[in-house]
């Protein structure tokens, strides 16, 4: 991206009213940049990146249903500058320090302000950073996520995480097994695996991560491999190092 | 607890119990009713040892009939029992030990003069029974004190350590930087209200500081800094706060730590209505049963937003609190219900301050 495009479009989300006006006066001294829309929340400003193709997002962390990391999640990355807006968390504070992402400290001064801006609009957005990765750093150490966001097609869903059967690696995406149904998600397996408990999921395969209440039981299976039988039936491949792993697991428990 | 070294400790006074005892035994045994030295200690030696075991498994009765917790004529009953069995047993162990002797070393009198002092030794057996039961309860008496004393030490810890967390507690960062945040958004879109936002956050900044030195205010006062803290956060959250509250003039001179509830109005914030995109309300509620307070937070709730707060470090100061000040006489219940969370704390109601 450069300069020499006409007009920068900007995303505002916040689910503080007065938060948004302080960026939108900011914004308004900055003709080239017209602000697509405000979103008061995170399930909001999916639904206004999806349709407004923004180029500049600036986000709140701390929102209702969706926080500001999970709506990094689950939007299209390519080509959006994404400035966070925070009051003082220092977990996120942290995260966003190693991961080298932009973001304000609330309340911010218009230098910090324009500072922030000309950084968003010359660097090209950063492909490497893993939202998930960002948001497991935003925690603190010994919490594990409590849900998963996932978006098919328009629509959001949250899976609070013992909901979740087990995960399943296809390529780039993971596939979420859950109340009968399946949910693709863009994410690595060892992704999705940082980010849950390892005392309740266990990555019993190169490609299958469980819940580990779901397992009933494990019976042989050929030479020297295993499965897994879970409580709806269904039955997964046990690799000899997931083997150990589980009953390292299991005897911890009992 | 150094278990071991007690454990040893007792060991050793038993080793030196079963030398004197039979020693004594060994010497009146020879002087007094004229055995031989060698049936003597071979006599003396085992019983002695037996004589322990008796004193020692005093232990477990005493410790099934702890004194004070089960009438005198009961304990008394039990051990007097325990006592006549054991040294029943005491001495017809020593008479058979008394025939063995006499064949074992050819003599011929040991056997008739134990049955001739056979009294002697019921009333020594039944003694030493006693003597173990004193020296048990004394050990478990003083073993009490001890604990009863680290006990008293640790809630004095726990209520200081209580008391520093909420005074750290009463002023979040978050809560600081977020309102300083709309402030400055203010200072343009509207100057009067950023005046009067600043007014307030003064206002509550000197009300908690205020607070923190004293050791309980009447509830009253606690209710007007929730007030404060509510209208702080109404300038955040607009119209998506809503408060009720209902507090009767009995209740509201009834004394309280100080900031007892604030912590969870701002969970009734930060796990609540900041959960929820269209907002909620939290509900203040306390009624006076003649001595008992109860004081209950209700707050819209999102079952959805995942966020298990049942065991919260706020809740949990809360709760500390409470038992550092009033012990098992307090009582706190946070549950959550559908889509409202509440939390209820009942505790003595106190007017003035007691010691």
């Amino acid at each position: 991206m450069s300069g020499s495009r006409q007009k920068w479009k900007a995303l505002i989300v916040d689910d503080e009213e007065l938060a948004r006006k302080l960026l939108r006066e900011m914004l308004s001294s900055h003709p080239e940049i017209e602000i697509a829309a405000e979103c008061g929340n995170g399930m909001e400003a999916v639904k206004a990146t999806t349709e407004y193709k923004p180029d500049l997002l600036f986000l709140d962390v701390q929102m209702p249903k969706l926080t500001g990391f999970d709506v990094l999640e689950l939007i299209e990355r390519d080509n959006v500058g994404v400035i966070f807006v925070t009051a003082y968390d220092q977990y996120a504070m942290k995260a966003f320090e190693v991961h080298a992402v932009d973001y304000l400290l609330k309340p911010f001064s218009r230098e910090r302000f324009e500072a922030a801006l000309e950084r968003a609009k010359h660097q090209k957005p950063k492909r490497e950073v893993d939202p998930a990765e960002l948001g497991a750093a935003a925690r603190p150490a010994g919490q594990y996520a409590e849900r998963i966001v996932v978006k098919d097609g328009t629509k959001v869903t949250l899976i609070p995480v013992m909901k979740l059967d087990y995960a399943e690696a296809l390529d780039d995406y993971v596939s979420l097994a859950t109340e009968g149904k399946k949910h693709l998600k863009q994410q690595t397996i060892s992704g999705l695996e940082l980010a849950l408990d390892p005392r309740l999921f266990v990555r019993i395969h190169r490609s299958y991560l469980v819940n580990l209440e779901r397992v009933t039981r494990i019976e042989p299976y050929g030479k020297d491999s295993k499965v897994a039988i879970l409580t709806n039936g269904v039955r997964l491949p046990v690799s000899r190092a997931g083997y150990a792993r589980l009953k390292a697991l299991l005897d911890e428990k009992n | 607890m150094d278990g071991s070294s007690t454990r040893k400790t007792g060991l050793a006074a038993l080793a030196i119990a079963a030398v004197l005892f039979a020693g004594i035994l060994a010497t009146l045994l020879v002087t007094n009713w004229g055995l031989d030295w060698r049936a003597a200690i071979a006599l003396a030696a085992p019983m002695s040892a037996l004589a322990q075991g008796i004193a020692w498994s005093a232990r477990y009765p005493c410790r099934t009939n702890p004194l004070g917790r089960r009438e005198p004529w009961r304990i008394a009953l039990t051990h007097i029992t325990a006592a006549l069995v054991l040294s029943y047993l005491w001495v017809g162990i020593g008479r058979i030990l008394a025939q063995w002797i006499d064949s074992g070393f050819g003599l011929t009198h040991t056997y008739k003069q134990f049955l001739a002092m056979q009294t002697h030794l019921y009333a020594a057996g039944f003694c030493y029974y006693l003597l173990g039961v004193a020296f048990h309860y004394m050990v478990f008496a003083q073993k009490a004190s001890q604990e009863a004393q680290e006990r008293a030490l640790e809630s004095v810890a726990r209520a200081r350590e209580a008391e520093l967390s909420a005074l750290k507690a009463q002023i979040n960062p978050h809560f600081l930087y977020n309102s300083l945040n709309s402030i400055s958004a203010l200072t343009s879109i509207d100057p009067t209200r950023a005046r009067e936002m600043c007014v307030a956050l003064a206002d509550f900044l000197r009300l908690t500081l205020g607070m923190g030195e004293k050791r309980v205010i009447p509830l009253g006062e606690e209710v007007s800094l929730l007030e404060k803290y509510c209208a702080i956060e109404k300038v955040r959250f607009g119209d998506r706060l809503t408060i009720k509250e209902e507090i009767p003039d009995d209740a509201k001179v009834c004394l309280l730590p100080p900031l007892l509830l604030q912590p969870l109005f701002e969970n009734a914030v930060v796990h609540g209505i900041a959960q929820i995109p269209e907002g909620g309300w939290i509900r203040l509620s306390a009624t006076r049963h003649a001595d008992r307070l109860s004081v209950s937070v209700e707050n819209s709730w999102d079952p959805e937003a995942g966020s298990s707060r049942r065991n919260g470090v706020g809740l949990k100061n809360v709760q500390r609190r409470l038992e550092a000040r009033y012990g098992n006489a307090a009582n706190l219940q946070a549950q959550a219900e559908d889509d409202v969370f509440r939390v209820s704390l009942v505790f003595p109601a106190e007017t003035e301050e007691k010691k």
